[in-house]
């Protein structure tokens, strides 16, 4: 009997690395950051136009995230 | 008498019969017993945050006016939200803000890590100096706003006469808190002095939670005083640096107490917060609908600020 030293481990697709609270979490992040950051810059007004949004994006993303399997 | 007080007196031989009240919360279960307790503090909160919240959003898609109270409703849609995110006033508020936050954060951060890092040293006397350096934290901002008006008088203030003798300018010929150029940095002055002191207590918790054997490894290594900080007193404080930092800036961005003490918005609108901004149309121009947008907005910006302060903080705690 013998043994096969390259049998696969079931690997983990991309979704499943990718959807995880982890880095969600940290892509939310990322968006609330820079959506402060577009409030706050003084340089394009259409920045700061749709920073509202895409701070509010970023918060219910969070929210959502927060709630999905580590 | 009550049935209560009457009940609890009857007994039957040597077995004190419960009263009824008694006998009825011991029937509850579990469940039910935390539902009990918990419920009233859950209809304050509805009622205290919770309502007005709703009541919030509800009133910036209207042209509600408070002063104003019987006039007909009528509602607008996002059109407040449309109209206040493409005000260049708003904007330049928001600049403002911006300024305050930005400099507020680094000058306390560096000011307070660098106070925790001689303070965590425990030289002779050291907790004298930590009380005395945490004096101002403790003081309410009327106070502090109150009397650093006074400091900042160009004909009588400390703080000018300081300058006075530490640069040669005569004392009067300069205002604090009444010029365009220096009013911004009055208010960051103030906020520094008084807030310093919190960014130095996270830090030094920070500090004094690093182990002692990193440093005698590192030693045993022969590593400098200098790399020790870099590459383990720094990266191991960061989390807490990271928690004073968000804290900091997301008190800051709220700020709305001192600045209105010490220079009301002014001179002109050089140090107008967002915060000033929204109580002079919320009850100044009593434009209610728009104040409440302009409210949301800056709930959302501080809601997503500490969604992103719970998870440095989670980070914290997990060390």
């Amino acid at each position: 009997m013998s043994l096969d030293a390259h049998t696969r481990m079931p690997g983990r697709s991309f979704a499943d690395r990718i959807l995880r609270r982890g880095p969600l979490e940290a892509i939310a992040t990322t968006i609330i950051a820079a959506g402060v950051v577009m409030l706050m810059q003084p340089f394009f007004l259409t920045l700061y136009s749709w920073s509202f949004a895409t701070t509010l994006f970023g918060t219910v993303m969070f929210i959502i995230v927060s709630k999905v399997r580590e | 008498m009550n049935d209560l007080s009457a009940s609890s007196r009857i007994t039957y031989g040597a077995v004190p019969v419960q009263p009824a009240v008694v006998r009825r919360i011991r029937g509850l279960s579990d469940k039910a017993l935390a539902w009990l307790f918990i419920t009233p503090t859950m209809v304050l909160l509805l009622a205290i945050n919770i309502f007005p919240l709703v009541w919030t959003i509800y009133l910036s898609f209207t042209n509600y006016r408070a002063n104003r109270a019987n006039a007909p409703v009528k509602w607008l849609g996002i059109d407040w939200y449309q109209t206040i995110l493409t005000d260049p006033d708003i904007w330049a508020a928001m600049q403002v803000t911006a300024h305050f936050v930005f400099w507020t954060v680094v000058i306390e951060t560096v000011l307070g890590f660098g106070l925790a890092f001689l303070i965590d040293k425990k030289f002779r006397g050291h907790g004298v100096w930590t009380t005395i350096i945490l004096l101002p934290m403790m003081l309410s901002p009327a106070v502090v706003g109150n009397f650093w008006t006074f400091l900042y008088q160009p004909q009588i203030g400390l703080f000018n006469y300081v300058v006075a003798f530490l640069t040669g300018r005569p004392a009067s010929s300069f205002q604090m808190l009444g010029d365009v150029t220096l009013s911004p940095w009055a208010i960051v002055i103030v906020d520094a002095w008084m807030w310093t002191p919190y960014v130095m207590l996270i830090c030094l918790a920070g500090l004094r939670s690093i182990p002692d054997y990193i440093y005698e490894a590192a030693e045993v290594d022969r590593a400098s005083k200098w790399r020790q900080f870099w590459s383990i007193t720094l990266p191991m404080a960061l989390p807490f640096i990271m928690l004073a930092v968000l804290f900091r800036g997301i008190e800051n961005f709220k700020m709305f107490d001192m600045v209105n003490l010490l220079t009301g918005g002014g001179p002109g609108s050089t140090t107008e917060v967002a915060s000033i901004t929204l109580k002079r149309a919320a009850f100044e121009s009593w434009r209610t609908g728009y104040s409440s947008a302009f409210a949301i907005i800056l709930f959302v910006t501080v809601f997503g600020l500490a969604n992103i302060y719970v998870k440095a903080l989670n980070r914290v705690k997990s060390r």
